[in-house]
């Protein structure tokens, strides 16, 4: 069944590539990447499952060294420096270093007993992961790196503690609660106009204290000491949290970044074209209605509206072509695809196999949150592609690479015994 | 927890994001319009498909107004940009611009749209455009549109046919669907007949890319509709005597209205001193208007309906023709020549009907217009004078006086007849009797006529105390004359009194006595009376005239602007001009001659 998504998935990604433009080049080697996925996936589902795990250190060693090359040989585009060129051909290393990435990190999360309760392990496989983030970030390339984050869910199902998921959705909602309450203004008596963040904190305050409050009469008494202890540890950290992204909003991020968030939350920046790439995606997405303009027919996608229309904003063209039946389709089939890959995943009886089966899944997840997310107006513009349908070849060639070597897994989980 | 259960929470979070997302889409597919219409506006561009504004013919099918291939020179800022600039002084000199006019145009451009084309210079005629159009490729941005323009090839008859331009502010509120850019009728004919002409605008969608340039047709052309031409106009004026009349009244001040008297269809309206309509159609036509407003001849004021002048003796054959159907004299009554009342000239003393009317005797009419005025009934001369005169004013209004004639004419001005309610209120009521509004008898005082009016006067008497109201517009495209245009108009005099007049007006051109020997026309029967109007800067020649007695084709009047009296120069031009419209061509070579040569001022207009 992934087999088959896998095919319509590129298929329609082959497809979807002849309305990008009428350029034959772009077509066509976006053909030309599809048939050497294919190949690729072909080898990798002919070579033994044992070779994948024996040669991990080698293949994450590799990865690393090419992140480190491209950092001091790719060439620049569009301000990263993310790309090999070679001839023609454009290699982008962080999209391999995904697969690089899970694979050592199952290797090593299977290898120790003790899981990730162990604090040892804990920090070799947090090593794991952010050793490749970090590069990637030099480039910089935050798309990818928010990826990385993603493993926190493999992570999570290796038995990181539920508490460290709930902690990072708190962390999101302070975030969002930071960055409204920092846009906008307040006359404070006696202190003039100065942002309203400073509300927030006397909320954060606040509520602490009242939870302090409420400590003797909620919490059985011998825990009340813990309580107190981890309500300041909590609150500490939400106020350095929030300071932290406030002052590094106002500071350290670039103007077009600061407005690109803004933007997502409706807060005028006072430049018109800051909105520009977000409004035209999600018009061309509205302008499908019910069952799409049919394909090729999308004017906005077709004629340069919408930017990056051919990777980023591929969701766009289905969004307009397809209209709402094909976006939902689309929709439902990679969440039937992360569903599936649950499914393999659970079934595997060798650790190896079901931590990177997780990874997997984590991986696909952020692309496709981030990018939805993005051309729906649900998230900030991050450049990230959507696995299998954005042109590129480096993308749909790993996560080709990604998919085989799960199946190949798969396939030989009945003689692994463990 | 087993951590085994953990794939549940994972699971569950993947499906709540897809629920999420397919939430958002619902919301931006199904029920935003807003930003579909947004979509829309983006992607799909209207482009107007202008019509053929309909052409203007003469009777016989000669051009008067005729459209032209031009061009309109437009700048598109963005790509100007793009194409890496250029210079401006350059274009500014190609183009015929001077650089203050281009800097306001370009930054006009900019302030409209950077991404579309705004027109700098407008209605480029088609020759001056064959000599740069191999210049322009070296100004990036620069595009040439075709629009057509509007020309009178022949210069002629500019007041009538009026102005065609652009729309200003005030058509643009009007809710007439006007848009910024667009032309239309701004006077005459152009603007009374606006809708028939203008024909209706097609318009072509199209999708356009990021770049505002035309792809291909939106939805294959289902919303598109091709621009329906405007009804062509065909006049009743003859092109050929329209054009003789403006030569004829070259360097002087004044006019000619010709009408067919059996048809009320107008022949010729000249309008001394004229203008070219194309003066006022180029960019030039701020600098040529105000020089036009400026000009002491008053070039742009049309007077064969909107001047306004006494009638003088001509009104006396109506007094007469009244008097007449009243009864209150017959054409044998003779009246002496009495000039302690009212001053006269020439040698007779007691004439008849016709004598009065070709020795243009004062007394006489005084007292043909007492009798109707102050028949002294009774003793109350102010009660008698305020009664009778609301009939007389009557029968003067059934001869067209007063009146627009019809209303077939853009700007014509019913000129006044006076009535009781024009003296009660210069004198007070019952302040007044014949004594004070006698000089009315001959023509004076408070009566306005307009050229038009006394043209139709020649047509009415004619026709023997009928006309079909004067109109300039034979057809509109096939359908024919507009309704209600030509109706026929009674005086309510019968055709036998018309007798005696026609007789005397034939005696003023060809009796001893008769004030306009030069009225002649070889072979030709002509009937005409002279007026003299009186103004402080020397009398205005006044003629009004038609012929062939027999069987009238043509009826006119002439006025020529402080140039003396009426046989002088106003009969002979009617002559002329009968010898045109009726002969075809002029063989009387001094008189013609002698007209050309006579300009304003005129010596000797003061007597």
């Amino acid at each position: 069944m992934a087999m088959g998504l896998l095919n319509i998935a590129s298929s329609t990604s082959g497809a979807e590539a002849v309305e990008w433009f009428d350029l034959n080049s772009k077509v066509g080697k976006q053909f030309i990447w599809v048939f050497i996925a294919l190949g690729i996936a072909a080898v990798a589902l002919i070579i033994e499952g044992e070779f994948f795990i024996r040669t991990t250190v080698i293949h994450y060693v590799v990865n690393i060294v090419l992140l480190i090359a491209v950092l001091l040989m790719g060439k620049t585009v569009g301000g990263a420096k993310s790309w090999f060129g070679i001839g023609s051909v454009s290699l982008q290393p962080s999209e391999f270093a995904k697969t690089g990435t899970a694979l050592m990190l199952s290797w090593l999360l299977s290898r120790s007993d003790g899981k990730i309760r162990n604090i040892k392990t804990l920090v070799q496989s947090a090593l794991i992961v952010c050793i490749p983030a970090a590069l990637i970030m030099l480039q910089p390339d935050a798309g990818t790196v928010l990826v990385f984050g993603g493993l926190i869910f493999a992570f999570y199902r290796e038995g990181l503690s539920g508490n460290v998921l709930i902690a990072v959705f708190c962390a999101l909602l302070l975030l969002i609660a930071t960055i409204l309450t920092g846009a906008s203004s307040y006359h404070y008596p006696g202190l003039g106009v100065q942002s309203s963040i400073g509300w927030l904190w006397l909320v954060l305050i606040g509520l602490g204290a009242l939870f302090w409050q409420l400590i003797p009469g909620l919490i059985v008494p011998r825990n009340r000491k813990r309580v107190r202890k981890a309500t300041l540890i909590c609150l500490t950290l939400a106020l350095a949290f929030s300071a932290g992204v406030h002052s590094s909003l106002e500071g350290m991020l670039k103007t077009h970044q600061k407005e690109r968030i803004y933007v997502l939350f409706g807060i005028d920046v006072g430049n018109p074209d800051a909105d520009y790439n977000i409004r035209h995606a999600k018009a061309a997405v509205s302008s499908g209605g019910w069952t799409g303009k049919g394909f090729l027919q999308g004017p906005m996608t077709a004629y340069g509206f919408v930017p990056e229309q051919e990777t980023d904003f591929i969701f766009c063209t289905i969004g307009e072509e397809w209209g709402f039946f094909g976006s939902s389709v689309t929709i439902l089939l990679y969440t039937m695809l992360l569903l599936r890959i649950l499914v393999l995943a659970e079934r595997q009886r060798s650790d190896f196999s079901r931590i990177y089966a997780y990874a997997v899944a984590s991986i696909l997840f952020m692309h496709f949150l981030i990018n939805v997310g993005m051309v729906l107006g649900l998230a900030p513009v991050i450049g990230i592609p959507l696995p299998f349908l954005s042109a590129g070849g480096s993308s749909l060639v790993s996560f080709t690479i990604l998919i085989a070597i799960l199946l190949r897994l798969d396939a030989e989980r009945s003689y692994v015994l463990h | 927890m087993n951590l085994r259960e953990r794939q549940w929470i994972i699971g569950g979070i993947f499906l709540l994001i897809a629920i999420i997302f397919i939430g958002r889409l619902i919301h931006l597919q199904l029920f935003s319009g807003d930003l579909q219409d947004y979509a829309a506006r983006l992607t799909q561009e209207r482009e107007v498909l202008e019509p053929a504004r309909g052409l203007v013919y003469d009777r016989n099918g000669q051009l008067f107004l005729d459209n032209q291939a031009g061009y309109d020179i437009l700048f598109t800022p963005r790509q100007c940009r793009l194409g890496g600039g250029m210079d401006t002084l350059a274009l500014a000199q190609l183009i015929d611009l001077t650089p203050t006019e281009i800097q306001k145009a370009i930054r006009k451009a900019e302030a409209y749209a950077t991404y579309r084309p705004s027109s700098i210079r407008k209605q480029m005629p088609a020759s001056e455009y064959a000599s740069i159009a191999g210049e322009l490729w070296r100004f990036p941005g620069i595009q040439v549109r075709r629009q057509s323009i509007r020309t009178n090839e022949s210069g002629l008859c500019s007041h009538l046919l009026g102005e065609y331009r652009e729309v200003d502010r005030d058509d643009l509120q009007s809710n007439l669907g006007y848009q910024l850019g667009d032309y239309k009728g701004k006077s005459g004919l152009e603007l009374q007949w606006e809708n028939e002409l203008k024909g209706e605008k097609g318009v072509k969608f199209h999708l356009v890319d990021v770049r505002n340039d035309y792809r291909q047709s939106a939805q294959k052309g289902a919303l598109d509709s091709m621009p329906i031409p405007g009804e062509n106009l065909i006049l009743t004026l003859d092109m050929e005597l329209q054009a003789y009349g403006e030569k004829i009244m070259e360097g002087k001040r004044g006019s000619i209205v010709a009408i067919e008297p059996e048809s009320g269809e107008v022949l010729a309206m000249v309008s001394a001193p004229s203008y070219e309509t194309n003066l006022l159609t180029g960019r030039m036509r701020g600098a040529n208007y105000d020089s036009l407003l400026r000009n002491p001849d008053k070039p742009l004021f049309n007077r064969t309906t909107r001047a306004t002048y006494r009638p003088g003796s001509i009104f006396k054959m109506i007094q007469g023709l009244i008097a007449l159907d009243k009864d209150l004299i017959s054409p044998r009554t003779r009246i002496p020549c009495n000039r302690t009342i009212i001053g006269c000239h020439g040698g007779h003393t007691n004439d008849n009907l016709e004598a009065a009317i070709v020795h243009s005797c004062n007394p006489y009419f005084h007292e043909v217009m007492r009798r109707m005025i102050q028949p002294r009934k009774t003793t109350d001369i102010f009660s008698e004078a305020r009664n009778e005169l609301g009939e007389w004013t009557k029968s003067i209004e059934r001869f067209g006086f007063g009146t627009d004639l019809g209303g077939n004419f853009p700007g014509l001005r019913s000129g006044s007849v006076p009535d009781t309610t024009l003296y009660d209120k210069l004198y007070g009521k019952k302040r007044w009797a014949y004594s004070t509004i006698y000089s009315i008898s001959i023509g004076e005082g408070e009566l306005l006529t307009t050229p038009l009016h006394m043209a139709n006067l020649a047509a009415t008497i004619a026709n023997q105390g009928e006309f079909r109201t004067p109109h300039v517009v034979q057809s509109i495209g096939l359908n024919g004359k507009p309704a209600g245009t030509d109706s026929l108009v009674q005086t309510g005099i019968s055709r036998q009194l018309f007798e005696p007049i026609i007789e005397a007006m034939n005696a003023v051109t060809e009796s001893k006595e008769g004030t306009a020997p030069l009225a002649r026309v070889p072979g030709v029967k002509v009937c005409g009376k002279t007026g003299t109007v009186q103004d402080s800067k020397g009398n205005h020649s006044v003629f009004i005239a038609f012929a062939p007695v027999e069987n009238p084709k043509i009826a006119l009047s002439v006025y020529v602007e402080n140039a003396g009296a009426g046989g002088d120069w106003a009969a002979p031009i009617a002559s002329l001009l009968m010898e045109k419209y009726l002969k075809g061509s002029v063989k009387q070579a001094n008189k013609e001659l002698r007209v050309i040569r006579a300009t304003y001022p005129f010596a000797n207009a003061k007597q």
